[in-house]
């Protein structure tokens, strides 16, 4: 009975959050007091459904008593938990640094309903067992994630907000064709029960056909290679909490769909899977880090980062030992953790700076030290570098490709690891190390606003110094939930009950 | 019915992928929408649509008649519709937003967040190339403020 509510607390916190500062509208003080409680018990809940996860194994639960494949299952294994852990701190932090800049706007325009309701999906879809309930809660994201795109109102970001919108529900739209197939092959939409059953379907093309309309549907929302281009289209046109939350989480959400889905029903079920998502998380490491490359500001170079790391992730999937599962685990959470930081520090380098193009900024190396050390952890984290959450990110995925048996990938992981590094600098350089632009600069960050501001800043980046330098818990962990995914026998065991029907 | 059902799927998935492919915003619109009822449609076919036997278990029985019509999928079709819905008003309003904004529907015109000029090969004509006046403004805000 505990667990069941360890389990729908990370989804009831949000959507009471979320409820309440609706309710609440136009009352700032009220909204503001409702989110920091609801961001503080969500971490509370999901440390203690961690602690229940590495306690029990794989718990889950059945809403209302329907029995599995009948009911709304929720699952929790070492992957969704960890998932969830990480969202609330990206909860509490975006929370924290809205306070600091253009607050009264943002919160008359529904700020706190919005970023709860986004919370809202993003943990139901790490919770949920179910395939037509996951197409729901990506549905949740992407409502709140539109209303949030456009918080403002300017018209770059209603043309952000315009392509967005479309080709995020082309892929939903994709992913429901897919689900609707599934469910007349198999008759069943529970991810545990189509475990077993889509192994016995025979019709190895169409299960082909679902499983690729799968893959486009997540890797759109995932940002992969032939499907990114919404993502460099829109998210630097958002404010910085916007963008930290949004490169944070949602891409990962489609991530994670692609690793549940991949990992439990699709194992072995087609030969060309590992290929395609091999060849897939190449490409998307490659045309990332080549885009970011080629611009010349911060917010498109961090966006254009977070397709580039994607690929790594996908590496992991691909080569699906329990090793590379490990390291995709692994390097999505240092990844989350860092790239809301990296636009958590663009946001205040251009308070400082006064803009957020290059060319325009400079000489902040001597003006805020501090803020240049805030930034090169991340930046450097990023890049790889030991003995940063990067590094051994990097490192478990690259080991496992050499011993999967996909030497090629390790050789493009690394390779694009050092062109990381060069986009990373050429910001170092340009904002930090060159002259500062004629004119009057900006005021000094100072006072309330650079508390709130670098706050949530440091506590990320000591979360990013933790992971690398005391690392043997996290990868502890990430070992278990890679093999949790692998062997998929205790998620299904979990759900329904042993080898009774 | 089922092959008629495969055939009308067939026939919007293409009306739908022809209007999405239009420049006009509003034709964008109406091929998600179409596509939208595509896959409702797949959906609804999943679950036999004339079954003849009523999904409803005898007296004295413990499971529903083979073949009988399953109606799970039409409970999905509803949620589904029910989300596509708010999504579309979602977007006729940001379609609307943007007409407003930019005086046009053709989406060639829509090029602030991605300017023409980029990517550029060097720090100042990539700046350039930005659209000025938000982010100029901005700055001037900012400058003002001290």
């Amino acid at each position: 009975m505990r667990t069941d509510w360890l389990i729908a607390l990370p989804i009831l916190i949000p959507l009471l959050a979320c409820a309440l500062s609706a309710a609440l509208w136009g009352r700032a003080r009220a909204q503001r007091v409702v989110t920091f409680v609801a961001a503080a018990a969500l971490l509370l809940a999901s440390a203690a459904l961690v602690a229940a996860t590495l306690e029990h194994g794989v718990i889950a639960s059945q809403m209302g008593d329907w029995p599995a494949p009948f009911g709304i299952t929720l699952v929790s294994d070492l992957l969704a938990a960890a998932m969830v852990a990480i969202t609330a701190l990206m909860y509490a932090a975006t929370a924290v640094y809205a306070q600091a800049e253009d607050v009264e706007r943002r919160e008359a325009e529904g700020w706190h309903p919005l970023l709860a309701a986004l919370v809202f999906g993003v943990c139901g879809a790490f919770l949920t067992g179910d395939l037509f309930n996951l197409y729901v809660w990506f549905e949740v994201m992407l409502i709140a994630a539109f209303g949030m795109l456009v918080l403002g109102g300017g018209r770059e970001q209603l043309d952000a907000g315009v392509k967005y919108a479309v080709l995020n529900l082309l892929a939903t739209t994709v992913f429901l064709i897919g689900v609707g197939m599934l469910y007349g092959l198999t008759g069943t939409l529970n991810l545990a029960d189509l475990a077993r059953r889509v192994p016995e379907v025979g019709n190895d093309g169409a299960v082909g056909a679902v499983a690729f309309l799968l893959l486009a549907g997540f890797g759109a929302k995932a940002a992969v290679f032939p499907l990114f281009f919404w993502l460099p289209a829109a998210y630097h046109t958002a404010a910085a909490p916007v963008a930290a939350i949004f490169a944070a989480m949602l891409t990962k959400v489609g991530v994670y769909a692609i690793i549940r889905v991949f990992s439990l029903v699709f194992v072995g079920s087609s030969e060309w899977i590992p290929w395609v998502l091999g060849g897939v998380a190449a490409a998307t490491m490659v045309t990332g880090v080549l885009g970011a490359a080629a611009h010349w500001d911060i917010r498109r170079i961090l966006s254009f980062h977070i397709i580039s790391q994607i690929g790594y992730m996908l590496v992991g999937i691909a080569i699906a030992t329990p090793l590379a599962l490990a390291g995709a685990v692994l390097y999505i959470v240092h990844h989350i953790v860092v790239k809301a930081n990296l636009f958590l520090v663009a946001g205040a380098m251009r308070r400082t700076g006064g803009s957020f193009a290059l060319a325009h900024l400079g000489g902040l190396w001597r003006r805020d030290p501090w803020l240049g050390i805030l930034f090169a952890v991340p930046a450097l984290s990023l890049a790889g570098l030991p003995p940063l959450s990067g590094f051994w990110g990097k490192l478990v995925v690259i080991q496992s490709g050499l011993e999967g048996g996909a030497a090629w990938l390790a050789a493009v992981a690394l390779a694009v690891s050092l062109l990381t590094l060069y986009s990373m600098l050429k910001i170092w350089m340009e904002a930090f190390w060159k002259e500062p632009p004629a004119g009057e600069a900006p005021p000094d960050l100072g006072g309330t606003t650079r508390l709130l501001m670098l706050g949530p800043v440091v506590a990320l980046a000591l979360v990013t110094l933790t992971i690398g330098l005391w690392t043997e818990p996290f990868a502890a962990l990430a070992l278990a939930a890679g093999e949790q995914l692998a062997g998929r026998e205790a998620y299904i065991a979990a759900v329904l009950g042993g080898g009774a029907p | 019915m089922e092959a008629l059902l495969a055939l009308l799927f067939g026939v919007l998935l293409g009306v739908a992928v022809w209007l999405m492919l239009a420049r006009s915003l509003p034709r964008v619109v109406l091929g998600l929408l179409m596509l939208g009822n595509a896959a409702n449609l797949a959906i609804l076919a999943s679950g036999r649509v004339l079954g003849t036997v009523p999904p409803l278990i005898e007296r004295g029985a413990s499971a529903v008649a083979p073949g009988a019509a399953n109606p799970l999928p039409q409970a999905l079709v509803l949620t589904a519709i029910v989300i596509a819905f708010g999504l579309m008003a979602y977007i006729l309003v940001l379609t609307w937003a943007a007409y407003s904004a930019y005086g046009t529907t053709d989406a060639e015109a829509l090029r602030e967040a991605e300017p023409p000029g980029l990517p550029a090969p060097s720090p100042e004509a990539a700046a350039a190339a930005e659209p000025a006046p938000e982010g100029a403004e901005a700055r001037d805000d900012l400058r003002r403020a001290a």
